[in-house]
């Protein structure tokens, strides 16, 4: 493994580490964005399409973000205010916006367009060894580091992340406190929806260029896994997507020695979010094998309890 | 939540509504709407050829729709037909390349491995959920995966074409292993018997058995059912199970009446579609049949878009996802405005 292939992993997984860290903080809160492929695909292709158009690469991504924020309100909405099962609206949508971005995006297949610009940054680009894996990317590589910092830092160091992990663990006991619960979750549903269209529209802009039918297919529910894989936790997930990354890398130079094992690698995150949920739902394993230590209580990741319900004020 | 109830009137407003928004977009595109509609009935039953050929997109959709319903009336929330049409698909390609036998008993025998590939795959996602912990959306969602990962193993890997390791799919199987047609026609009436027969058995489990009495009531309300002395686990074992097996034969109907052999995409996505299919349904099983087959029309009716109109094939999608969405969420706007009627009324 040179500099070069690990600078590639991270930018690969760049996207992944944008829409997994909008999910994490969507469901912390409480609610369960299920349209993440759907949504990926529709952002992937209005934020090509809309850089294609204005030759405004800053402008895709912002309108890769809003289509996917409203699609999450959506879903927000009918869970909140209609009182619908999250899950069924979250799947409808996901089959809905899939069609909807190869209907929309019919004009712009297979065409070049403008991508991201890289960025080296001087100093920290020219330390020995990390330099040129982390810091010869471009900006959207840098602001997924600086997101997934301050997330982590926000959700567990902060007063209002404090108000959001109670929003998704005791609705009540938070309304109880004077905290608006669904208006919470109406902020952070959209928030979370406007990162993983981000993470949808990185995809076209910068890691798999321009717009195909179903480009990035599948890469909503392997966000979802990694969620899960990563514990709710945001550090955590951004280390499962470059181990997703990495796996996709491995895969290809395998590809002409093992061509089976090459196509079936991209699976993995499945089989590992449903070990990662045993793992954590089951007490006798989390003794054995993780008792209290650093490393356990990292590893030891829990779904907020209130994750898929509504709440309804008396 | 409970798909689409209520009266006839809003679910036609509901239709409108989508036709309404569907026509829109079709004008944005300056694409003609009338014909677009027309061409939808004439492309799916304008012709016996198409007629048959819609009959036979509904068949793996009806019996992906009657699984679904079993579980959803559970309250699970069994995102794993995908997975489960694909093992069924796979246990019956597995006979249909391993066994030697006449097509009588080749056929039979198929149906049985699917059931049983089905059911495996159900059993898995019911044991992640009551022993393992893992919710029945995810561990559906994740071996719906590795059910992908599997069927394309086994089509580049140990099933592969003499010489080819290509993802287009095996050797076509023997003309013993496929379901037999009407001459002339795509349309085979066994393929269509199964799915009747598995929506007739749906409607008797859950209308004349008491375990359709106690599913029903655990997906009412899991804790008074336990209390009252149901033994849930066991219930929702059984009815992913159940599930699974009857996703199963909607893969035994794609590799022996559609595909002929097993490809990567064998699941043709019925198992979601199927879940759209059974939300417009409001998890009514005799409702499914007419719903599914609509659902087809508009599948075949699109290829006829794409040939005479030029239209891309994701609009039939679009219109089915639009359909769908209007249905849910007018229903559920009339569900709100009954509740603040009720609440003002007891107020006054």
């Amino acid at each position: 493994m040179n500099p070069e292939t690990l600078a590639i992993v991270i930018s690969y997984a760049t996207p992944l580490v944008f829409a997994v860290i909008g999910e994490t903080i969507t469901e912390k809160a409480g609610v369960v964005n299920l349209s993440l492929d759907g949504s990926m695909l529709l952002s992937a292709m209005t934020g090509f399409a809309v850089s294609f158009t204005t030759g405004n690469v800053v402008l895709g991504l912002m309108a890769g973000g809003l289509i996917s924020s409203n699609i999450a309100l959506v879903i927000a909405f009918s869970s909140i205010r209609l009182r619908l099962n999250q899950i069924a609206v979250g799947i409808v949508l996901t089959l809905f916006a899939a069609k909807l971005s190869a209907f929309l995006g019919q004009d712009f297949v297979r065409k070049p367009g403008p991508s991201v610009q890289d960025l080296h940054i001087p100093v920290l680009g020219d330390i020995p060894g990390i330099g040129p894996i982390l810091f010869q990317q471009n900006l959207l590589v840098y602001s997924s580091y600086i997101l997934v910092g301050f997330f982590f830092w926000f959700i567990f160091y902060t007063r209002q992340g404090l108000n959001l992990q109670a929003v998704g663990e005791r609705p009540e006991a938070a309304y109880a406190r004077g905290i608006d619960v669904n208006k919470l979750r109406y902020f952070y549903t959209a928030l979370g929806g406007f990162l993983v269209g981000l993470g949808g529209a990185a995809f076209s802009l910068d890691v798999k260029l321009g717009w195909s039918d179903g480009h990035i297919a599948n890469f909503g529910w392997i966000a979802l896994a990694i969620v899960i894989f990563g514990g709710w936790h945001p550090i955590r997930a951004a280390l499962g997507c470059y181990l997703f990354g990495l796996l996709q890398l491995v895969a290809l130079k395998l590809q002409p020695l093992f061509p089976q094992l090459s196509q079936v690698l991209p699976i993995i995150p499945f089989p590992l979010m449903i070990m990662t949920l045993v793992f954590i739902n089951h007490r006798k394993i989390q003794y054995l094998i993780l008792r209290n230590n650093v490393f356990g209580r990292f590893i030891t990741g829990r779904a907020p309890s209130a994750l898929g319900e509504s709440f309804q004020r008396l | 939540m409970k798909g689409f109830t209520g009266p006839i009137y809003s679910y036609l407003a509901a239709v409108l509504v989508s036709m309404v928004l569907v026509s829109l977009l079709l004008a944005l595109f300056r694409i003609p709407i009338f014909e677009t509609y027309t061409l939808l009935i004439t492309g799916s039953l304008g012709s016996m050829t198409k007629l048959g050929d819609t009959l036979m997109v509904s068949v793996p959709l009806i019996i992906a729709s009657a699984s679904l319903v079993i579980t959803f009336k559970a309250g699970l929330w069994n995102i794993g037909v995908e997975g489960q049409i694909i093992a069924g698909a796979v246990a019956a390609s597995f006979i249909a390349r391993e066994l030697q036998m006449p097509t009588q008993i080749l056929l039979p025998a198929m149906i049985g491995a699917g059931f049983l590939g089905g059911a495996f795959w159900g059993l898995l996602v019911g044991l992640l959920k009551i022993r393992g912990g893992v919710n029945e959306i995810f561990g559906g969602l994740g071996l719906d995966f590795v059910a992908t990962g599997l069927v394309v193993y086994l089509v580049i890997g140990p099933w592969s074409r003499k010489g080819i390791a290509s993802t287009s799919g095996t050797e076509p199987f023997h003309e013993n292993a496929w379901f037999p047609t009407v001459e002339g026609f795509r349309l085979s009436p066994l393929a269509v018997s199964v799915s009747l027969l598995v929506v007739l058995m749906v409607i008797f489990v859950f209308n004349r058995t008491q375990f359709g009495l106690k599913l029903r009531s655990i997906g009412l309300n899991p804790n008074s059912s336990y209390r009252f002395g149901i033994p849930t686990s066991r219930y929702i074992l059984t009815a992913l199970v159940l599930g699974g097996a009857v996703a199963g034969l909607a893969g035994v109907t794609q590799v022996a009446s559609i595909h002929h052999r097993l490809v990567p995409s064998i699941s043709g996505g019925y198992g979601f579609l199927g879940i759209l299919v059974v939300l417009l349904a409001g998890y009514r099983p005799f409702l499914v049949i007419p719903i599914a087959f609509f659902f087809s029309m508009i599948a075949i009716g699109s290829i006829q878009w794409q040939l005479r109109l030029g239209l891309h094939s994701s609009l039939g999608g679009v219109f089915q996802g639009t359909l769908v969405l209007s249905v849910v969420l007018i229903s559920a706007m009339r569900l709100l405005r009954q509740r603040r009627e009720k609440h003002v009324k007891t107020e006054e």
